[in-house]
């Protein structure tokens, strides 16, 4: 997958959640990446938010610590 | 097996609550009051004689054959048009009835060819049959007399021929055509002796006829009839099954001689579609035995090589080798796999079991990943499952029906009938779509509203519906209160009663004048029972999972859920699609909706399974190809789906497959994807196999075997022999015992077996302990998910946008005579509707470019160009332009974007922006395409393949 599109992905996913509470927005982003995102898609968002996270609302880089399974 | 011979009661049977005695011959009988004398006879038994009257009709009267004696009574009334009373005595065989119906069948006889003995209909005519039940032995009149034996036969219908010569005038095809499909396109042309049945006054294919059969099905002699009989003769048994493509699901009876389909004849015990049909299942079905069906495995090492015909070891062994050797290069999550919505509850079960198991990821996925996906987050979101709430008979109960995103009477035609019969009752109809759908105005339907509004817009549309709802006090309080989370109502109603989402803010984004919204949502809400039926105008948008949920919070705040004539219902796109989402064939969900991370749900699975499973989310098509480009996606088994034509951006699907090291296709043709494939198996069509399919109303109907495979075995049967192959023990000896399965692992399908199946006729889900008959209306008393959820639905533009290059919009559907990417339906006779893919466009729009109806266009998006001829209507709005996607070699997802569904990866195949200009060449890609078409699909003659 393209960096941008990834970017496009996640942002569209916390323009969503952005209606909501802050704390229920920031959740919400992280299940929805941890539910439906493929571990490597998820391995490529994180690779791109440690490199800086270019592009990425600050809703997903906010939600970059919940995106793991919950054990 | 013999031929199955529907009772027909010559008039319907009502349904009321109170019970009339009466007595016929001399017996009583109890009968629901309204239902006529004829029907009531015919519940005890007694056939009276009839020609003009059948059950699928209302009474018309005019046969007179079917009179009768009521004591008290002057003269012989018709028993189809006199509805029974209470203590009425009625005498159905006496001299004088006698005599009336042998007058009567002599004058029609008088004018009736007399070549029952090479007539088509022989053995299947109740002129035959009546001429026999009143005893004729000859005609007083003669047949010399004028007559209409010499008219000439209308051939034009590629199905069906029409032999006026044959005619009795009876009207049972002009009836069926305004009651049953509500297209008024027959009708009784002149009077007296030149009274004939005329198709508009013109023949039958230059009609309005939609060939959905209903006329020939009505008729009693052969004067409408299939050709499929005049050719064939008589079927000698007959089989119930379920039709294979749209989402309505239609029961119909296969007629048989041998294992050869004499014709499809629809089944009125089938609840889904109660005896009608449209012109693809009824006739559409010879593309199950089309030459160009594929009956042997095949197998090739590169793309560019011919294919090789091989034994299934050798083909099983192939493909099951390269993904074990994929998988200990690459690791275990570089292939994956794609479940058909054109195949079985039970084979979808079992390809996304292979990928869970024998793969060990969850890199499953299937096509409504890019038709309905969106309708299963959002309404699992807000209700708490993923189906639609209603069944299909609840429509007769609305008293408003609000169309989204649907174009019913072209996808799914049978259900748009029983639509249109409830519109010509009286209900109310309100349509959303960008163009105007034949239902915006059809013969004794109009929509109250049409709310034309631009692509992309839908949930600024809601939003502002809502918006009224809200502002204007029409919430539904007490429904609100006592279903629903309350907190979220209330956080929601601040939301949407913000001035950004009312209808005159929304207008200058939906294009609908705020006045009509505004009304259009009082009806809505204060109309009586308001249902909503939507279909792939809501969720092929990048807010098509928001739309989703924008649509059930409308919904909850008015009340609309939980009973008859209300709830939100999609039209599901093909035979199986709620089927294959409800087997688990999304890459983060087993059966039943239940996620790969939930350790109970999972334990289950590995407990029955035998293999530990894993609780990740695997990849979604649109992913499988991305990473695939990328270099971490290898191989891939396709189960009946033809992503290289049916996907968006169709160079990037085709970039994906490239990159794959083994694709295994499982098809009935060489499809498009095909030509990107290392292996080929031989699928088997829906005649062939046994199984189950699950229709938008979550009616699970069976599919019964009536021909043997063509390439020897079912689909199962092959997903079973892969999965041995790659390590992995699958035992079964019948679809049954997967259903047994599915039943222990689904919750809502716990009380689903075939036997409760064939005792039912058909099951909709759930059903278990709880519904041991199923559930026909969900959240009656509480939602599934508990509370209903409202969600808040903000308006975000997509991102696709017109500009200067590309200044119009694209939005792309079906039509009624193709099916999907065309693979069954442009096998057939189907073809003289639609034989290529057209634009249409706007006549602004078409004489601002200088293009003229029938121009060669080349239709061009920053993703891609086609060239197609246009069709300049005023369906369209200026500044949008449509296509359809049936034919492979136009190619309209050459032209559609990767943009997609923020939460499901549904592509926006709704909104593409393009530009339109004359042309007088093919596109680059159309010219490749040609070449491709040969290079890409031939196949190696035996010697060349026995070196």
């Amino acid at each position: 997958m393209t960096q941008d599109r990834m970017v496009t992905m996640a942002n569209q996913i916390a323009t969503f959640f952005r209606s909501y509470p802050h704390e229920e927005a920031v959740e919400g982003v992280a299940t929805h990446i941890r539910q439906f995102w493929d571990p490597r898609m998820r391995r490529t968002l994180l690779a791109h938010i440690e490199a800086g996270g270019a592009g990425l609302e600050a809703l997903v880089l906010e939600a970059v610590g919940r995106l793991q399974p919950k054990a | 097996m013999a031929l199955i011979k529907e009772l027909d009661t010559g008039t319907p049977i009502r349904i009321a609550d109170r019970t009339v005695s009466l007595v016929i011959d001399g017996r009583t009988v109890t009968v629901p009051e309204g239902t006529s004398v004829m029907a009531a006879g015919s519940m005890m038994g007694t056939q009276i004689p009839k020609l003009c009257a059948t059950d699928m009709l209302e009474p018309f009267g005019s046969c007179r054959l079917c009179l009768v004696e009521i004591e008290g009574r002057k003269g012989t009334p018709a028993s189809c048009t006199t509805p029974v009373e209470a203590g009425m005595v009625v005498r159905t065989q006496t001299d004088r009835l006698a005599k009336l119906r042998k007058g009567v069948m002599e004058l029609y006889i008088s004018d009736h060819p007399l070549d029952c003995l090479t007539c088509a209909a022989n053995g299947d005519c109740e002129l035959q049959d009546m001429a026999g039940v009143v005893g004729l032995r000859d005609v007083r009149y003669g047949y010399e007399g004028a007559n209409h034996l010499d008219a000439e036969k209308d051939l034009s219908n590629p199905y069906f021929s029409f032999d006026p010569a044959k005619c009795i005038v009876c009207s049972r095809c002009v009836r069926a055509c305004e009651e049953v499909q509500g297209t008024f396109a027959l009708t009784i042309s002149a009077r007296g002796f030149e009274s004939a049945v005329s198709p508009g006054g013109t023949d039958f294919l230059g009609s309005e006829c939609v060939s959905c059969g209903a006329c020939v099905q009505a008729c009693p002699t052969a004067t409408l009839i299939e050709k499929s009989v005049v050719e064939a003769g008589q079927p000698e048994h007959s089989v119930v099954t379920t039709c294979a493509y749209c989402g309505v699901g239609c029961s119909f009876k296969a007629e048989m001689q041998g294992e050869k389909v004499v014709r499809m004849v629809p089944f009125k015990e089938g609840k889904a579609n109660e005896g009608h049909s449209c012109v693809k299942g009824r006739f559409a079905w010879g593309y199950a035995t089309h030459k160009d069906r594929i009956t042997k495995p095949m197998v090739r090492e590169k793309i560019t090589d011919p294919w090789r015909e091989t034994t299934w070891d050798e083909a099983i062994g192939r493909a099951a080798s390269e993904f074990k050797r994929i998988q200990a290069q690459y690791g275990v999550d570089s292939i994956g796999g794609i479940t058909s919505s054109r195949c079985t509850n039970e084979e979808t079960f079992l390809v996304q079991k292979l990928i869970r198991t024998a793969f060990g990821n969850n890199n499953v996925d299937t096509c409504a990943r890019v038709c309905h996906s969106p309708t299963g987050y959002g309404l699992k979101q807000t209700f708490g499952t993923s189906a639609g709430t209603q069944d299909f008979k609840s429509v007769e109960k609305s008293d408003v029906i609000l169309v989204i995103g649907a174009n019913p009477t072209d996808g799914h035609p049978v259900f748009a009938s029983r639509m249109k019969r409830r519109l010509r009752e009286g209900a109310r109809l309100i349509v959303a779509d960008p163009r105007r759908i034949d239902l915006v105005k059809t013969p004794h339907v109009e929509a109250d509203y049409h709310l034309q509004l631009l692509p992309g817009t839908n949930v600024a549309l809601i939003n502002a519906i809502a918006h009224v709802v809200v502002t204007e006090g029409l919430v539904n309080e007490a429904f609100v209160r006592e279903r629903c989370d309350l907190a979220h109502f209330e956080v929601w109603a601040r939301f949407i009663a913000e001035e950004r989402n009312s209808p005159e803010a929304c207008q200058s984004l939906t294009g609908v004048l705020a006045a009509d919204v505004r009304a259009a949502a009082r009806l809505y809400a204060t109309g009586g029972n308001s249902a909503i039926y939507y279909g792939l105008g809501v969720t092929e948008h990048s807010q098509g999972s928001t739309m989703v949920m924008g649509m059930a919070n409308l919904a909850m705040a008015t009340g609309n859920i939980g009973h008859d004539g209300v709830g939100v219902n999609p039209l599901r796109g093909q035979n199986n699609v709620q089927g294959a989402c409800d087997m688990g064939s999304f890459p983060h969900e087993f059966s039943g909706y239940r996620h790969v991370s939930d350790d109970a749900t999972r334990d289950m699975f590995e407990h029955l399974w035998g293999r530990p499973l894993s609780r990740e989310p695997g990849l979604r098509i649109p992913n499988m190809l991305d990473e695939a480009v990328d270099g971490t996606f290898k191989g891939l088994y396709i189960q009946g789906e033809d992503i290289a034509q049916s996907d968006p951006n169709t160079q990037h699907v085709v970039a994906g497959l490239e990159a794959m090291e083994c694709v295994v296709i499982q098809d009935i043709f060489l499809n498009e994807t095909a030509k990107y494939a290392h292996v080929f198996l031989p699928g088997s069509s829906f005649l062939e196999k046994d199984g189950t399919f699950t229709n938008a109303e979550r009616r699970i109907s069976r599919v019964r075997k009536v021909m043997t495979p063509l390439a020897g075995v079912a689909d199962w049967e092959v997903t079973v022999a892969l999965s041995r192959a790659l390590g992995y023990e699958m035992n079964y000896t019948h679809p049954s015992q997967i259903m047994d399965e599915i039943a222990a692992l689904t919750p809502t399908f716990a009380g689903v077996s075939y036997d409760r199946i064939d005792e039912l006729g058909s099951i909709q889900w759930p059903c278990n302990e709880k519904a041991p008959a199923g559930t026909p209306i969900m959240h009656v008393d509480r939602f599934v998910r508990g509370k209903g959820q409202f969600m808040i639905t903000e308006f975000v533009p997509t991102q696709e946008r017109t500009g200067p290059r590309f200044p119009l919009i694209l939005t792309t559907g079906r039509i009624l005579s193709q099916y999907n990417v065309g693979a069954q339906t442009r096998r057939t006779e189907n073809v003289v509707w639609h034989g290529e893919d057209v634009l249409e466009i706007h006549p602004f729009d078409a004489e601002s470019r200088g293009v003229r109806d029938g121009d060669l266009v080349a239709l061009a998006s920053r993703s891609g160009e086609i060239s197609l001829r246009a069709l300049v209507t005023e369906r369209m709005q200026p500044g949008v332009v449509y296509t359809t996607f049936h034919h492979a070699e136009t190619g309209a997802n050459v032209v559609t974007t990767e943009y997609s569904d923020w939460a499901t990866n549904c592509p926006e195949y709704k909104v593409t922006a393009v530009e339109v200009r004359r042309t007088n060449h093919l596109s680059e890609w159309q010219e490749r395409h040609r070449v491709d078409e040969h290079d890409l699909t031939r196949i190696a003659p035996p010697a060349e393949a026995a070196e």
